[in-house]
């Protein structure tokens, strides 16, 4: 008899930090040690968080081991299968306190959160569609077939609240009723699963993690809108989220859950993959269609929406992947079940994908009106190394940043939206004092430049345009028109761009422009980057008293422009020819460097009377002012 | 694939993820620190494992522990009921094992003289 689970995280992100060889040297050890009929491995999609893998939980006890290397298993295997008790040093520490916990559910990070899309995902084996029947899999696509009228299941979604987590939050309900309710036939579904800003990956978790949700929530969409075909549109990136995919659809299709005649009910689906090149743009809806048909990703004018003109001309329904696999959840508990999760104007949870400056770094799927100090301090564990808290760009490239005096904010598409930001897709980058907010801006304005697809001028020529007058701001060249060419452009580019990704692209810009202008006001009046990341503003002088003349500085100085003291052993740096590329600062074990942006006021330290070269350095370097 | 073959999967697949859900009936917990692996406790174990499988008692998880203060009377078992009750067994073996699932884990009685302590926790 088995007696003992253990899940191994296969998610990408636990993948690249060594679950395979975990699950190898795991095999081989319960091999040896003869375990190997009492304990069974399983690799599940991803448990979350991320930044502590690669992780493992070991079931029935539902221990919680982080970080678990090929070395360390045969003393976890020893401590914990034979001798029952948990492998101590393994075991991950609440992040403010350093409480050790014992199971996943004492982990604040896991108790805080509300799992329903993701109730699956890290708890079985999204490869084999037997588990996820065991988890009443396909039973809500059953139900719908034999029991439930069109008309009924689209009900059942507009009671349920339910709606749309690509990001602009539109009922799904009522967008089904447009599509089901179009004479022009044949219908068609898809999945949007392009998942294009950077720091999301909530959705990759998802089709890697639990693809038949997705599949089932697609053919029970199919049946309410009268559709017999299916895409799921998915980015070439996600190779892994593919291959599921691919898996997951085979396996549907083996046992009869895809294909002709299901649930003997007469009702056919099929269901198609169809791989993108990664472009941002073809995220966007009507570029979508277009992608799958075979053309030139790029957007065109709504009206007509999908559900009039969509794909092939015909009318069409695109959700996101989000969106799709909270259905047949939905249909299984009954909407009054979904509605008593999230808020009076938003239902049910939403998975947000943290990244940046905090601790636990990872997915969180948390009911709407959780408020944003809740999602980044108790679930993602606050700031790191004792920093400080800044801002939290929600929504991705196209969202904004949120300062601190904001952190009590319930999460909710309409609240985002009122500090200026959006929810997107559920990205939240968080920063902290050592980001430069006017840099921040540029970071994710040059993402939206770089994918703009050049149909409409507002979007190509006018991010372009803001991006120039950024980095004139970060390199101190800018002037303070430049602060109302640089507004006044973005809410141009935002009125006038044809689809979204102009629309947004300005976010970032005018909302650390509305929260942190003294930021824009230091770089251009005071030629000042205050968090000192801009380079072209910093300076680094050698402190004299901690320099202990290692020479370390002037050797990996890629402009030979530090010098020895003549005469001392201290080192010193002619300030004319320093590119502040900061590697003497990371090359200095003696905290000798000092990194400033001090601005016109800045004054070096005096020039030694008489400077050498260092040892090696060829005598071509010529010491110049 | 009709419903009923869809249930009938479900109750198959369903014995390959319980043991990930928790709440069963009953929690075998044999007590493996040095004093009970050197008595005998793994063999008992594998025993118990052994025959819950060849009864297909579906309601039953077994975990090890470290000591539970009865190094004297290795090897040590306790089974809890999912309501409380908590029985502990000891100075087992293979064949006493046995007897404790035929009996206790299948009929619901315990094995009254083998056992050493009866306790009941909330
Ligand atoms: C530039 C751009 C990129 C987008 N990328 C995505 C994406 O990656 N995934 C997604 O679901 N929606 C994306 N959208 C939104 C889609 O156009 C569409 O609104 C969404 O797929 C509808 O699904 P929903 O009703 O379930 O929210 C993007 C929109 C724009 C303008």
């Amino acid at each position: 008899m088995i007696r003992a689970h253990c899940l191994i995280c296969a998610g990408a992100g636990c993948i690249s930090s060594g679950a395979h060889a975990l699950k190898e040297a795991l095999t081989a050890e319960l091999k040896q040690r003869g375990l190997d009929n009492e304990i069974r491995i399983v690799e599940t999609g991803c448990m979350g968080p991320c930044d502590l893998g690669p992780v493992m939980l070991v079931h029935p006890e539902g221990t919680f081991y982080q970080k678990v290397t090929a070395l360390d298993v045969p003393k976890l295997v020893e401590e914990h299968f034979i001798k029952g008790r948990p492998y101590q040093p393994l075991l991950p520490k609440e992040a403010p306190t350093g409480a050790v916990v014992n199971t996943q559910r004492d982990f604040t990070f896991f108790a805080k959160q509300q799992k329903i899309v993701l109730e699956n995902c890290g708890l079985i084996d999204p490869e084999n569609i037997h588990e996820y029947i065991a988890r009443d899999g396909y039973a809500a696509l059953g139900k719908v077939l034999t029991s439930m009228k069109p008309e009924e299941v689209i009900a059942e979604i507009k009671a349920s609240g339910l709606r749309g987590r690509g990001g602009a939050g539109f009922p799904t309900g009522v967008k089904w009723e447009l599509t089901a309710k179009n004479p022009v036939k044949p219908h068609y579904v898809i999945c949007n699963a392009d998942e294009g800003d950077p720091g999301a990956f909530m959705n990759r978790a998802v089709l890697e993690g639990d693809p038949h949700k997705i599949i089932e929530g697609m053919a029970i969409g199919g049946y309410a809108m009268g559709a017999n075909n299916g895409y799921i549109y998915i980015r070439a990136e996600y190779p892994l989220a593919v291959k599921r995919l691919q898996i997951a659809i085979q396996q549907a299709y083996e046992l009869g859950l895809l294909g002709k005649n299901l649930f003997e009910t007469g009702f056919d689906f099929d269901l198609e993959l169809r791989i993108g090149a990664g472009a941002f743009v073809c995220g966007e809806e009507t570029a979508l269609m277009r992608s799958i048909e075979g053309r030139r990703g790029q957007p065109q004018p709504r009206p007509p929406f999908p559900a009039q003109r969509g794909l092939w001309g015909k009318p069409t329904n695109i959700n996101n992947v989000e969106t799709w696999a909270t259905v047949p959840i939905i249909i299984r508990n009954g909407a009054s079940w979904y509605g008593q999760f999230g808020t009076a104007r938003t239902k049910g949870t939403k998975v947000f994908a943290l990244a940046g400056k905090i601790r636990n770094t990872g997915l969180a799927e948390v009911p709407f009106g959780t408020t944003l100090r809740e999602l980044i301090f108790d679930i993602g564990g606050g700031i790191p190394n004792g920093k400080k808290f800044k801002a939290v760009q929600t929504g991705g490239p196209s969202g904004g940043v949120i300062p601190a005096q904001y952190l009590d904010t319930p999460i909710e598409y309409e609240t985002l939206q009122a500090l200026g930001s959006i929810m997107g897709s559920g990205g939240m980058v968080v920063v902290d004092e050592d980001t430069c907010m006017v840099d921040f801006a540029r970071f994710f304005l040059e993402f939206c430049c770089d994918e703009s697809c050049g149909k409409c001028p507002p979007c190509r020529v006018g991010t372009r345009q803001l991006l120039n007058i950024l980095e004139r701001i970060c390199s101190g060249e800018a002037e303070l028109e430049d602060l109302d060419r640089l507004e006044e452009l973005a809410l141009m580019v935002k009125d006038a761009s044809l689809c979204g990704l102009g629309q947004t692209a300005p976010n970032p810009v005018l909302t650390t422009l509305k929260y942190f202008r003294d930021e824009y006001l230091a770089h251009i009046v005071e030629k000042r980057c205050p968090a000192r990341v801009c380079r072209d503003l910093l300076q680094f002088t050698i402190i004299e008293e901690k320099c202990v003349g290692c020479s370390v500085c002037a050797r990996v100085c890629p402009v030979e422009t530090i010098f020895k003291v003549g005469g001392q052993k201290k080192y010193y740096i002619v300030q004319d020819k320093c590119i502040h590329c900061g590697a003497c600062l990371e090359a200095c074990k003696f905290q000798a460097i000092n990194k400033t942006s001090e601005g016109e006021g800045f004054i070096p330290p005096p020039r030694p009377a008489v400077l050498e070269l260092p040892p090696g350095r060829k005598p071509t370097a010529v010491v110049t002012s | 694939m009709n419903l009923e073959q869809l249930k009938r999967l479900k109750e198959k697949a369903q014995q390959q993820v319980a043991l990930r859900e928790g709440h069963k009936k009953y929690r075998v917990v044999v007590s493996m620190g040095t004093s009970g692996i050197a008595a005998g406790a793994r063999e008992v174990m594998k025993t118990m494992l052994d025959e819950i499988e060849k009864r297909g008692l579906a309601d039953v998880e077994v975990r090890v522990t470290g000591e539970i203060g009865l190094e004297d009377v290795e090897p040590v078992v306790r089974i809890e009921r999912a309501d409380g009750e908590q029985t502990t067994y000891a100075k087992l073996d293979p064949e006493k094992a046995r007897r404790i699932v035929a009996e206790h884990l299948v009929k619901g009685t315990p094995v009254e003289n083998l056992v050493v302590g009866k306790e009941k926790k909330p």
